[in-house]
């Protein structure tokens, strides 16, 4: 197959992503359930085997070389037997101690988060403002991090406790838990990395990837990225509401979208009138502080996730995936992929603690429902068959981290140079003819179908 | 307008705050912070602290369980289902409570033999310790005594089977004037409670009848009238293996007093496991043959059985729902999962097939 041939998906936003369904299934969906039928026969879904048998590579639009060319079928079916026992091995000694793990971390942050709320009653001190702001900041996000996303990943359903499970789960955050287990555990971690499948990918407002085409207006994006910074729970919520492709017309029904943004307009209504208005009036006299403490601890929290977010699958040395290179992937494959396509953070064990172990970014998305808190030791064996396999471990401190896929995000703003132009010239003349044609006055084509313009 | 009692007024106030608690704890509940506090304060789950272990023969103990505020109480003969972190996974086990229906000290006890490869049961008896904090539900069964009492009473219990009985002996000796209690077990010192029906046996007040299987073999029903001649006159409560107890049930029937048997059963919790079987999704009318390869959700799928389904290939936990009944198999370890309707279990339709007949929620 050549990169001509490849089917790229051109909806940038990734509105051309869906549910994932198995290979030949002809499907349709209850709307009212979300459950699917059938209607005819369907293979055995090919991820739930590591079974290779042949070597499967779709180049991309850079026509950048394939990261594993040096791999056979046989390396790729090896390396997911490997992982496969690796997994099993963590599985085989997960017990008590875990157990007890989870519960410790949700009952010190539960107690973290009273206090604090508790100091910010007097939060008119300014003593008392800045422990207790320091406290719901870090309570706030060791509870969407360590506890939050890794519950509802399912990480701890084994422990069949109905308090603790990924279906009764619900984090202090303006998404909804049902909409965001759905575009992150559903959408991003089957399609990690996979152009046009993978919103995560820029969120649909963000070209991270030179793969993804360009458009002027991801020429704000270093902007948006930082408002985005900013308002990050918001802009969770927008993005699993799928605002963006609804906007387009290319999203969900009129109906149902209705009903989802109620639920979503009512989370944040909730969320907002604990931190905003019933803590703010308990405090008194601290009524301002106080709406000034949970401010901060909510724009803190924003801005530390967004951070550790954007090193995840951003920072240089990560690779994306055409959308037909998945087409009949095994579960080699699919560990392959999820490999590749993500970065870890180095640093020490408070800083793992602090980012949900999300800094094992490559551990958690190749095995997304073990326990967090054994990625750890999982890393090492993970790096080793990386060097074994001649495979990039994409890694470094947080700082350089962050500053490499801020440095993504600002480069990528502008197109892919060619030969004789530059990135700049490219973007001022696509900024230019699409001026020239407003102020002639023609629409040209529909608006929905500007995005698909390439540079 | 009449004013408004107090008593309604405090309800609103409480309503109030409740709506005001909650509002400060969203998106959790103010139980959720209450439960660091104290977890057995009324009004949460019902939950209990183990406060002793007490050893009763060399695999069976006693727990004594101080309950949540919420405990209701409890009639002599009934049981309790009870949850216990088993290496850190919810296990909930019935068993019957040995106590006295209103101690002073409001404890409870339950008393439990460990049965050979018993996960839940050996987890009780070899490692459990005082503190212990454990699910509880409200006490049920009808295996009681009636507000009349009969006048003559056979106790037909083997091994673990005495405990229920015991939970009665020791509430309603004194309203029952004629008691027999026929007990098997392996060895004398295999009888649970041992020392005490024999010091109760001693004072007259009960007739044991102790049957060491061991020694003597399993007890035969044939030899009952003559061991305990005017057993077809006593009202009987039998409790113990599935065997002693359908032979009973076939010989009261048989003498056409099946109406003087009552029989109490402990389902021990093993499920056969095979290789595929018959999937039911009772709410949708559905009933599906699958093998052991294929995943539930296809195979509930292919028969037009409306399902949630995800990512197909177990890691985001979209196609979670309860085995209701039955066993599966995850197809990628081969890790069996079993539940039965009192102990429902939410499993990963799309990575687990069935492995015998089985009942899934939906």
């Amino acid at each position: 197959m050549t990169a001509t041939a490849e089917k790229f998906d051109l909806t940038i936003d990734g509105s051309g992503a869906g549910t994932p369904q198995a290979p030949a299934a002809e499907a349709t969906t209850d709307a009212t359930t979300g459950a699917r039928t059938a209607r005819t026969p369907r293979t055995p879904n090919s991820r739930l085997s590591v079974v290779t048998t042949e070597r499967r590579y779709v180049p991309k639009p850079s026509g950048k070389p394939d990261p594993v060319a040096h791999l056979t079928a046989e390396d790729i079916e090896e390396l997911g037997r490997e992982l496969d026992a690796l997994r099993q091995e963590v599985l085989g000694s997960r017990g008590a101690s875990d157990a007890a793990y989870i519960r410790k971390v949700i009952k010190a942050q539960r107690w973290l988060e009273m206090g604090s709320r508790g100091v910010l009653l007097f939060s008119i001190f300014p003593p008392a403002w800045l422990v207790g702001t320091a406290g719901l900041s870090v309570a706030k996000i060791i509870e969407n991090m360590e506890i939050g996303h890794n519950v509802m990943h399912g990480q701890w359903d084994w422990m069949r406790d109905p308090k603790i499970h990924s279906t009764t789960w619900e984090w202090d955050n303006a998404s909804p838990s049902e909409f965001w287990k759905h575009s992150h555990n559903q959408l991003h971690h089957t399609y990690t990395n996979v152009i046009g499948r993978d919103n995560d990918l820029g969120y649909g407002i963000m070209r991270v990837d030179e793969d993804q085409r360009w458009v002027p207006s991801y020429l704000g994006q270093p902007f948006y990225n930082f408002l985005n910074m900013l308002v990050f729970e918001y802009g969770i919520a927008a993005y699993d509401l799928e605002l963006g492709a609804y906007v387009k017309g290319r999203g969900k029904d009129k109906e149902t979208f209705r009903r989802d943004a109620m639920k979503v307009v009512r989370k944040i209504g909730r969320q907002a009138r604990r931190d905003y208005v019933i803590h703010p009036v308990l405090s008194g006299p601290s009524f301002l502080h106080t709406i000034a403490a949970n401010a901060v601890a909510n724009l803190v929290r924003n801005v530390w996730t967004h951070s550790v977010i954007m090193c995840g699958h951003f920072p240089e040395g990560v690779e994306t995936f055409a959308k037909a290179s998945i087409e009949g992937e095994t579960r080699g494959e699919w560990y392959l992929r999820q490999m590749l396509g993500s970065a870890n953070i180095s640093g020490s064990k408070a800083m793992h603690f602090m980012t949900g172990n999300l800094s094992h970014q490559i551990e958690h998305h190749l095995f997304p429902d073990l326990p967090s808190n054994r990625y750890a030791e999982v890393a090492p064996k993970i790096r080793e068959i990386c060097d074994r396999y001649g495979l990039t471990y994409t890694t470094g401190s947080l700082p350089h981290q962050v500053a490499s896929a801020w440095k993504q995000v600002v480069v990528l703003s502008l197109p892919n140079p060619q030969p004789g132009r530059t990135r700049v010239g490219i973007a001022a003349e696509a900024v230019g003819k699409r001026v020239r044609r407003r102020l002639r006055g023609v629409t040209g084509m529909p608006r929905g179908r500007q995005s698909r313009v390439s540079a | 307008m009449s004013t408004p009692t107090a008593a309604p007024r405090r309800a609103t106030l409480v309503t109030r705050a409740l709506r005001v608690a909650e509002m400060v704890t969203t998106p959790l509940l103010p139980a959720d912070y209450l439960d660091l506090i104290n977890p057995l304060r009324a009004g949460a789950d019902l939950r209990g602290r183990i406060v002793d272990v007490r050893r009763e023969t060399v695999d069976a103990v006693t727990l004594v369980i101080r309950p949540g505020r919420g405990w209701r109480g409890h009639v002599p003969g009934q049981y309790i289902r009870i949850g216990v972190d088993v290496d850190g996974v919810r296990q909930w086990r019935a068993y019957s409570l040995t106590c006295p229906a209103s101690a002073p000290d409001g404890l409870i006890s339950v008393t439990v033999k460990a049965i050979p490869d018993g996960k839940v049961s050996n987890h009780l008896v070899r490692r459990t310790q005082p503190g212990t904090l454990i699910m509880l539900d409200q006490a049920t069964g009808d295996f009681v005594l009636p507000e009349q009492r009969p006048a003559k009473v056979l106790f037909l219990t083997a091994g673990s089977g005495i405990t229920p009985v015991m939970g009665m002996l020791r509430n309603h000796l004194d309203e029952l004037a004629d008691v027999v209690v026929l007990h098997s077990a392996p060895t004398a010192d295999d009888v649970v409670f041992g020392a005490e029906l024999r010091e109760l046996a001693a004072t007259g007040r009960i007739t044991l009848l102790e049957q060491h299987t061991e020694t003597a073999g399993l007890l035969s029903l044939e030899e009952l009238a003559s061991r305990v001649p005017d057993w077809a006159e006593r009202h009987t409560w039998a409790c113990g293996p599935t065997g002693l107890l359908d032979a009973a049930e076939e010989h009261w029937a048989a003498a056409g007093i099946g109406d003087r048997l009552r029989t109490e059963r402990f389902r021990p919790t093993v499920v056969t496991a095979g290789e595929g079987g018959t999937v039911t999704f009772a709410q949708q009318g559905q009933v599906v043959e699958a093998d052991g390869a294929t995943p539930i959700l296809d195979a509930g799928e292919e028969a037009g059985v409306l399902m949630p389904s995800g990512c197909r290939m177990g890691i985001c936990f979209g196609c979670v729902v309860p085995l209701r009944d039955g066993a599966v198999r995850d197809l990628r370890d081969g890790e069996l999962t079993t539940a039965t309707p009192e102990n429902p279990v939410p499993i990963q339709t799309c990575v687990s097939a069935a492995a015998g007949p089985c009942e899934i929620e939906l």
